[in-house]
């Protein structure tokens, strides 16, 4: 519940979604589920040499089980916070 | 469960929960390892590492001699979600000597 709390208050941040396949995929954050699955918006792939045949995607879900990383963007991380919900977490939140 | 900041370990989470604010290692499938300063993390080892570094690990073989070239690529990134299920490890905190 810890993370799927997280990414819903980061809704409308830019954020980088790295996947299992190498693919990193920018763009803002515009939903996310219990999952995790993500929905991305004004997308646009990092290394787009390697893979241009994504050009033209615009918007994207991604099934939560593909994402390696997501890159956050700094100001979106209250450290405190965190600590906190993860302590919570850990005694059976 | 006991009081609120238990030191004990009970299971083998209460590793990782008392790792909170440290720098831990993470080993990685595909040969990537992390090393960085855990924020949170859940019962899957979804986690959220701080000022991390990303080693990525590749063995080439060499066309004529066969030899095995051992490359290692280093990246920095601030602020890092990692999805549990690539996890193998984790490693308690790096302490300074």
């Amino acid at each position: 519940m810890l993370f799927f709390s997280y990414f819903k208050d980061l809704v409308g941040q830019e954020v980088t979604v790295e996947l299992k396949n190498d693919l990193a995929i920018r763009g803002t954050l515009h939903s996310v589920d219990q999952y995790l699955n993500i929905k991305l918006e004004n997308t646009r792939v990092v290394d787009q040499d390697k893979y241009p045949h994504m050009l033209s995607v615009r918007n994207c879900f991604i099934r939560g089980s593909v994402v390696r990383y997501v890159q956050l963007p700094p100001d979106g991380v209250d450290v405190d916070l965190l600590h906190d919900a993860a302590r919570r977490e850990a005694r059976g939140g | 469960m006991s009081g609120e900041e238990d030191a004990t370990v009970r299971e083998p989470l209460d590793l990782i929960r008392l790792s909170l604010d440290e720098r831990i290692y993470v080993k990685l499938r595909s040969d990537r390892e992390l090393r960085g300063k855990l924020h949170a993390f859940d019962q899957h080892l979804n986690m959220i590492l701080g000022d991390v570094e990303e080693v990525i690990t590749t063995v080439e073989i060499d066309d004529e001699t066969y030899e095995e070239i051992v490359r290692t690529t280093k990246r920095n990134i601030q602020f890092l979600f990692v999805r549990g299920d690539g996890v193998i490890l984790v490693s308690p905190p790096l302490r300074a000597p």
